[in-house]
């Protein structure tokens, strides 16, 4: 039976079982990645795996089954037993749900891709990872580590509504990192970022990272960075890097407006929002530099698709304009609960696991200025760049990340190398203190979101740019 | 035999057919069933289950080595997935670091095993939930109760098999009131050792007995740290401290044989004290391993690639991603004062009920605070990262209860606060002020792995920030 027929077997057996709504995705996903230490292949490996994951709607809960096959028998068996786990949580019942209208569609939709990842030989990506590991070792580094990550995802789905949707996403990724190990500690630089960028796109990507070019700089900086003086402590005029940025924005924007946390869904895990609904449209985030879109048509971006997980078409929204919290992260039954008429945001990781509110791209839009300029106007500052630590409280509100490296900024010019590098501060008082920021946008990915229990890991996409903050707490330390 | 096992046989001989008789495989086949049921706002929103088998293939051929997994079983699906990894094999780049297969060993059955807890019905959970939910006395509830059987088998070409099962249950829940949570978890072999009831009243007191919390000063601080708290250490010292390959890079503070703790801090990585797999994912039997005996590192955990690379051998710590992440030691248990020869500082049974009420849950806690002139109970640690891997400096949060001790007993809650520690250091020697009789056996995030300690009493623990920054 084909991958449509099997998912509508299973939509159907919910619905016959008792369900007053039912959708089942099919996906088969292929996974594949090779890493690299001190110029020699560590692994590689090679995943694929298939299967049916429904989910049925009885009451005020979801009950959702997955299984590893797609025969007749085992699509109708799933649908049955995902309407029966959903009929036994009404012993613990909750208000009833509804689900926010979207059109049923009939649609294909694939992301673009220019070099098939999978298909460009296994030799070509290992010598790339040798090559560049053994140059970041022939320029000191102690560790040198490699790493790319390629996922072939194609989906079907299928609701009791009339969706009847098939998509094609390919990502992939990668990145080197080189580590020196001093007396008592270690120091480490990487590119384009720890563990690599990552997106919906072919191998184009990879080769557009020229990993090998950079192998050495960032070996000499990881050795450089032992000698480096400590991040002073205080609080200063902050410049981030893009790539950090992102991070900011993933973990201090991107989750705290996520609806199903603002609605207290993950208040004993993920944690909650310090966002309270009554203020959407009101509440002051951040500076007016601050405009923040939730946007899954970025072509190439990490967190693209074109339908989510429960068929609502990929939509640019705002989150938030000039500074101001306008739209949230949210799923069809989330939305209704919320009162708001959007969902959108909905996806799971592979056909075993519950499709749950998660960023798609939430990223700034572009700012006036260059990163050259905004180091030009400080006169007293620390540049930091790439995430080394991401730490933040349940309530998306006190945070504290670690940096790969820093600079001096001094006279409105970039100075000494530091290390250690660390920051803290407080969400909303933090954004409202961007007072410059860059143009130079990059649609940073994040393959690694954990959320969700079971756990699952979410593909994120963060469009960021260098951008200073203004008198924050900086050199943080045990 | 087991059908896992038969389809791992199956595998090992689809290579030989494939690959030649030189080929060396390992094969592991792991059958699931998973399930879950979720709660908040003191309602199950989300309640799901899976069933699914895994086949894992590690090929070493021609001097070159490449791992794949497939969900399909059937033969076509087997036989693709060998295809795939011997095509995959050939073409990647030589591993001269193979360090080969495990030869054939006996491996011992698992001690434990409850078939209730591996059948267990979404009906079964949802009573443990509304028994929580009852529990909490009008407060919100939030959490979740699951069960997991996992039935496995291994066997690869140098004739070394095994087989096993295990089935876990665990719950998590906090109760929340006025802004403030209390939390209670429990893993357990048995789901009819998970007692809703009791877990929901210990959240329900926690919490409310932090309403109206204080913000203290940043700053050191002596500390009792509850179970929930102490898993984290261990989490991070086994990640990032007992993780051979880390110890290898240089990257681990660890240092066998070197007196790097205090004398009460007695550490083993015990797979087979709780039901789990017998064997690791290189077939390598599992069995306790001492990694800090009274004080004294005596040993990290290996992979058969790491131990190689080390000299040492495997310690049976093979494991998913383990070439990117290192073996670690995933079953840890800081033993209390009455499972250790040498005598610490333990502490005999305390007050319950002194100061604010709620605030201790337990006798063993009780003692512990009750020798405290000025310090913070915190109950549960959340969002740690390594600022600094090499002497494991860690940020972080507490979560889920902290109050202020004055003159042994709990007189104001606290609200949250951020530390910066480096935990070896916060374990060192002189630092252990006590520590509990009765260790709780905390559930990871992934079923299979669990931090089993009691509460702790240390002198000094860094808080950097508070909840205004």
């Amino acid at each position: 039976m084909t991958e449509f027929e099997a998912a509508t077997a299973a939509v159907q057996a919910a619905l016959d079982a008792g369900a007053r709504y039912a959708d089942a995705r099919v996906m088969h996903r292929r996974y594949e990645s090779m890493s690299a230490r001190n110029g020699d292949i560590e692994e590689l490996t090679q995943d694929e795996s298939i299967g049916l994951g429904v989910r049925a709607l009885v009451g005020s809960s979801w009950g959702f089954h997955a299984v590893p096959e797609l025969s007749d028998a085992a699509a109708r068996e799933a649908g049955r037993r995902a309407a029966a786990t959903a009929t036994a949580s009404a012993r613990v019942p909750g208000p009833p749900v509804d689900l926010v209208p979207v059109p049923a569609a009939v649609a294909s939709w694939a992301s673009d891709c220019a070099v098939d990842p999978l298909g460009v030989p296994l030799s070509d990506k290992g010598d790339l990872l040798v090559r560049a590991t053994t140059t970041m070792r022939e320029h000191g580094a102690d560790l040198a580590e490699g790493l790319y990550q390629i996922w072939d995802t194609a989906k079907w789905f299928v609701s009791s509504e009339g969706h009847r949707i098939d998509q094609r996403i390919r990502e992939c990724g990668g990145g080197i990192s080189a580590t020196s190990i001093g007396d008592g500690e270690t120091q480490r630089r990487s590119w384009p970022s720890y563990r690599g960028q990552y997106g919906t796109t072919g191998w184009e990507l990879v080769t557009s990272l020229d990993l090998a070019g950079h192998a050495a700089r960032i070996a000499e900086e990881s050795r450089e960075l032992l000698t480096a003086p400590e991040c002073p402590a205080g609080e200063t005029d902050l410049i981030l890097g893009g790539e950090q940025l992102a991070l900011q924005i993933h973990e201090s924007v991107g989750h705290a407006i996520e609806l199903d946390r603002i609605l207290g869904w993950e208040a004993a895990f993920a944690g909650t929002s310090w966002l309270d609904l009554s203020r959407l449209g009101s509440l002051r985030y951040g500076s007016e530099l601050m405009n923040i879109t939730i946007d899954p048509t970025i072509p190439g971006a990490l967190g693209s698709f074109g339908f989510d997980d429960e068929g609502s078409p990929a939509v640019k929204r705002d989150a938030v304009r000039a500074g101001r919290w306008v739209g949230v992260l949210a799923g069809r039954d989330s939305a209704a609960v919320a009162g708001l008429g959007y969902g959108g945001s909905v996806r799971a990781d592979g056909w075993a696991r519950l499709p749950m509110v998660r960023m798609t791209n939430v990223g700034l839009e572009p700012g006036p200025h260059t990163l050259d300029e905004i180091i030009d106007a400080t006169d007293d500052g620390v540049l930091m760049d790439l995430n080394r630590s991401w730490s933040i409280d349940d309530k998306r509100l006190n945070f504290q990340f670690g940096c790969e490296v820093g600079w001096e900024v001094k006279k409105g010019r970039r100075g000494r190398m530091l290390r250690n590098p660390t920051y803290t501060g407080i969400g909303p008082v933090f954004w409202r203190s961007m007072d410059m920021l860059s143009s130079e946008i990059v649609p940073w990915g994040t393959p690694n979101c954990g959320k969700g229990q079971p756990g699952q890991v979410g593909h994120t996409g963060h469009p960021a740019a260098p951008a200073r903050f203004r008198n924050v707490r900086v050199g943080v330390r045990a | 035999m087991s059908a896992e096992l038969d389809l791992a046989g199956r595998v090992v001989e689809l290579v030989r057919r494939l690959a030649g008789p030189d080929a060396q495989a390992e094969v592991v086949v792991t059958r699931s069933e998973l399930a879950l049921s979720r709660f908040a706002n003191s309602f199950i929103h989300q309640s799901v289950a899976e069933s699914g088998t895994t086949v894992r293939l590690r090929l070493y051929t021609d001097g070159r080595t490449a791992a794949g997994s497939g969900s399909l079983v059937d033969t076509d699906g087997l036989t693709a997935l060998v295809e795939r990894t011997l095509t995959a094999s050939r073409l990647a780049p030589p591993d001269p670091a193979w360090p080969g297969l495990t030869p054939p060993a006996p491996v011992p059955p698992a001690t434990v095993f409850d078939e209730a807890t591996a059948y267990a019905s979404a009906d079964e959970r949802a009573t443990r939930v509304r028994a929580f939910v009852d529990a909490v006395g009008g407060l919100e509830a939030a959490g979740y109760c699951r069960t997991a059987y996992r039935s496995g088998a291994f066997a690869n070409s140098a004739g070394h098999s095994a087989v096993g099962r295990t089935a876990e249950a665990a719950m998590d829940g906090i109760a929340r009131t006025g802004g403030s949570d209390g939390v209670a978890r429990h893993c357990a072999d048995r789901l009819a050792d998970i007692d809703g009831a009791a877990l929901g009243t210990r959240a329900a007191a926690k919490a409310r007995a932090a309403v109206d919390p204080v913000e203290l000063p940043p700053g050191r601080y002596e500390v009792v740290l509850e179970p929930a708290a102490v898993a984290d250490l261990l989490q991070n010292l086994a990640w990032y401290g007992f993780n051979g390959k880390r110890y290898i890079e240089r990257q681990s503070f660890a240092e066998p044989g070197q007196a790097q703790f205090d004398p009460a801090v007695t550490l083993v990585d015990d797979p087979l004290h709780a039901s789990g797999l017998p064997y690791d994912l290189e077939g390598t039997p599992r069995r306790a391993l001492p990694l800090v005996d009274a004080g004294t590192t005596r040993a990290v955990a290996y992979d058969r690639r790491s131990g190689a690379e080390a000299g040492a051998g495997s310690t049976g710590h093979g494991m998913v991603g383990g070439s990117t992440f290192g073996p670690i030691p995933r079953n840890l248990r800081l033993l209390p004062t009455g499972d250790r020869a040498a005598g610490g500082p333990g502490a005999a049974g305390g007050r319950v009920s002194g100061g604010v009420t709620g605030a201790v849950a337990d006798p063993d806690t009780a003692a512990l605070v009750a020798g405290m002139a000025r310090g913070v109970l915190v109950t549960d640690f959340w969002y740690t990262r390594v600022l600094d891997p090499k002497r494991l400096v860690i940020t972080g949060l507490t979560r889920n209860g902290v109050w202020l001790i004055e003159d042994g007993v709990p007189t104001r809650a606290v609200r949250d606060f951020r530390f910066t520690e480096s935990y070896p250091r916060a374990l060192g020697p002189g630092r252990v002020l006590g520590l509990g009789r009765t260790p709780v056996r905390q559930p990871d995030r992934v079923d299979g792995a669990w931090w089993e300690a009691p509460p702790l009493r240390l002198a000094s623990w860094h808080f950097t920030g508070g909840a205004s920054g």
